[in-house]
């Protein structure tokens, strides 16, 4: 017997509309099914809970209600149960918005699932803990923490679907997690089944990202063509109790999946492909192979499962600098010996008022995103005039008035600078650092309460 | 030996880059598998770091997959402080896929589109 599982979100900031034929696929196609999103961006939760900090019934994901509107009721009719880590760092509050949701939809029986635990803030002394990875520029001494959240499992989401969840509510999960649970479930795969596991944590890993395996950031005009990108399918994933893993996509949708787009997916944010390191299985590709086995349909085999480790991933954010960014372009004759001269001037000002920041300047059109903070690359330039340029500076430093300060002087260059000097924009953001640390799994502690929409909303 | 040409991995070959922290990940896979044994010959850990050098890259290790006819390069210290502390536009060093596809190849002429 096949199981479906759909993915209907990549990222916070994803297409919103992306969902819906995935939902409609999944209804038409009448196997059991589960869907996923995976909303939660390594500092995504920081992000939300500064959120929270302002609004205590905010610090979810923002696009949860114009996500699930449209799916909500085929999932709960169908009995196809949506999960997602669009919680972020206020499950509960997230919970009770679907709980509205639902009854607004006239749903009150729809069951919502919150699961918490990870937020490990106020629970486990950071300070005990070895060290996973860290930024360089954090300074423990003080820094502020805004968030730490465990990587959790499948476990409580198996138990959450028990307790037969039609929506699973959680915070951070680690992403794979999200796909292994329903899997797990229905199948009745075993917590120590490592080839199951596997099978389920690669089937995240490749769903995780929606449309990057189904021809997002793969189209190269001329060279990688898809169909109709205004409008890719977001992938499903037909997974038999045995283990065979198959990846396709909605009907009537565009995008593609083949061998390329599930290769460039399959590495995606790997590093040794043997050891992908998940809270369930550690996932091996390193003898997978792929077959494409019709139209939008690949086969993934030769998927291995090694025990899971004893630890969790603990990602901590602390509260960074300030990066101010300025930008102006300058066009037409002469534009590339305008733009240098400007980037030069920027970084002279920096000096000439001593404001205490990093800075960079990049000459986008010409080197920017590929060059380096010296700006070795537009530096050495000698390639042919462009017609118009971007000059950018950065700047970053702890005094937020001082990286303020720097950031406006690209606005002074509407009257200082070069000729032709036009089109600016500036703005000020604060920045978050992170680092990670390995707790052992037993000091989080989970919990999943089920209730009803009609319960939730009183 | 058939005839020979000197292109950009771009022509036979496409990539995806991915990040953890001050660390890139960019998979390379020759369009044609049969082409992995002369990507694994040229396109060298060597060579892969001196591309990233001047952002101050420390260390390359490529883990190949001639099963998936895919390489995965693992490049340290590339993303100038990674997203959190990075000045770079593109902190995440998504682009930075197309660099690596930059980078030239010497293959059979038939192997290249219109060739």
């Amino acid at each position: 017997m096949t199981f479906l599982v759909g993915n209907g979100g990549g990222f916070s900031g994803d297409r919103v509309d992306a969902p819906i034929p995935v939902m409609r696929s999944l209804v038409r196609r009448g196997l059991p099914a589960a869907m996923f999103f995976e909303t939660l961006g390594e500092r995504t939760v920081a992000l939300a809970q500064l959120e929270r900090r302002r609004d205590p019934e905010l610090g979810y994901e923002p696009m949860l209600e114009r996500l699930l509107a449209p799916i909500l009721e085929d999932g709960f009719r169908h009995r196809i149960p949506i999960l997602g880590n669009f919680g972020a760092a206020n499950p509960p509050a997230a919970g009770r918005l679907v709980a509205r949701l639902a009854m607004r939809l006239g749903l009150p029986d729809l069951r919502i699932a919150v699961v918490t635990g990870d937020d490990v803030a106020g629970s486990v002394a950071l300070d005990q803990l070895p060290v996973h990875e860290a930024d360089d520029s954090l300074d423990m001494k003080s820094a502020r923490l805004v968030a730490a959240n465990a990587y959790i499992g499948a476990e409580p989401l198996v138990e959450a679907l028990r307790q037969g969840a039609d929506v699973v509510v959680a915070g951070r999960t680690s992403d794979p997690a999200l796909a292994i649970a329903p899997l797990a479930h229905h199948f009745g795969w075993r917590f120590d089944d490592w080839a199951k596991l596997a099978v389920g944590a690669a089937c995240g890993h490749l769903l995780e990202c929606g449309s990057q395996i189904t021809g997002g950031v793969f189209w190269d005009p001329g060279f990688k063509d898809i169909p109709d990108p205004a409008n890719i399918g977001f992938p499903i994933a037909e997974v038999t109790a045995e283990g065979g893993l198959l990846i396709t996509k909605p009907e009537d949708t565009g995008g593609i999946v083949d061998l390329r787009t599930v290769k460039e997916q399959l590495l995606y944010e790997l590093h040794d492909p043997s050891r992908y390191i998940t809270p369930d299985v550690v996932l091996d590709i390193s003898e997978c192979s792929l077959e494409q086995v019709g139209k939008d349909r690949v086969a993934v085999h030769g998927l291995r499962g090694h025990p899971r480790p004893d630890t969790l991933k603990v990602t901590a954010s602390f509260e960074g600098s300030w990066l101010g960014e300025g930008e102006v372009s300058v066009a037409g004759p002469n534009a590339l010996a305008r733009a240098k001269a400007t980037a030069e001037v920027l970084l002279q000002r920096m000096q000439l008022r001593g404001l205490p920041v990093r800075a960079r300047v990049d000459l986008i059109g010409v080197a920017s995103v590929l060059d380096s903070d010296d700006g070795a690359l537009w530096r050495s330039y000698e390639g042919p005039e462009p017609p118009e340029l971007r000059i950018r500076l950065a700047a970053e430093g702890a005094d937020r008035d001082a990286v303020d300060q720097a950031a406006r002087e690209v606005l002074a260059l509407l009257c200082c600078g070069t000729a032709g000097t036009g089109g600016a924009r500036w703005r000020l953001t604060p920045r978050i650092l992170t680092r990670s640390y390995l707790v052992l799994r037993e000091r989080v502690a989970t919990s999943v309460v089920t209730r009803t929409a009609g319960e939730m909303v009183v | 030996m058939s005839e020979t040409v000197t292109v950009p991995l771009h022509e036979v070959a496409h990539a995806r880059a991915g990040d953890k922290g001050n660390r890139s990940n960019i998979s390379l896979m020759p369009y044609d598998p049969a082409m992995f044994p002369l990507l694994a010959e040229q396109v060298t850990e060597a060579r892969v770091l001196a591309l990233f050098r001047h952002r101050g890259a420390t260390r390359c290790t490529r883990y190949d997959l001639p099963k998936l006819a895919a390489f995965n390069f693992v490049i340290d210290d590339v993303l100038e402080g990674g997203v959190n502390g990075s000045l770079n536009l593109d902190g995440h060093g998504k682009t930075q896929s197309f660099r690596l596809l930059s980078l030239t190849v010497t293959v059979p002429k038939a192997a290249v589109r219109g060739g």
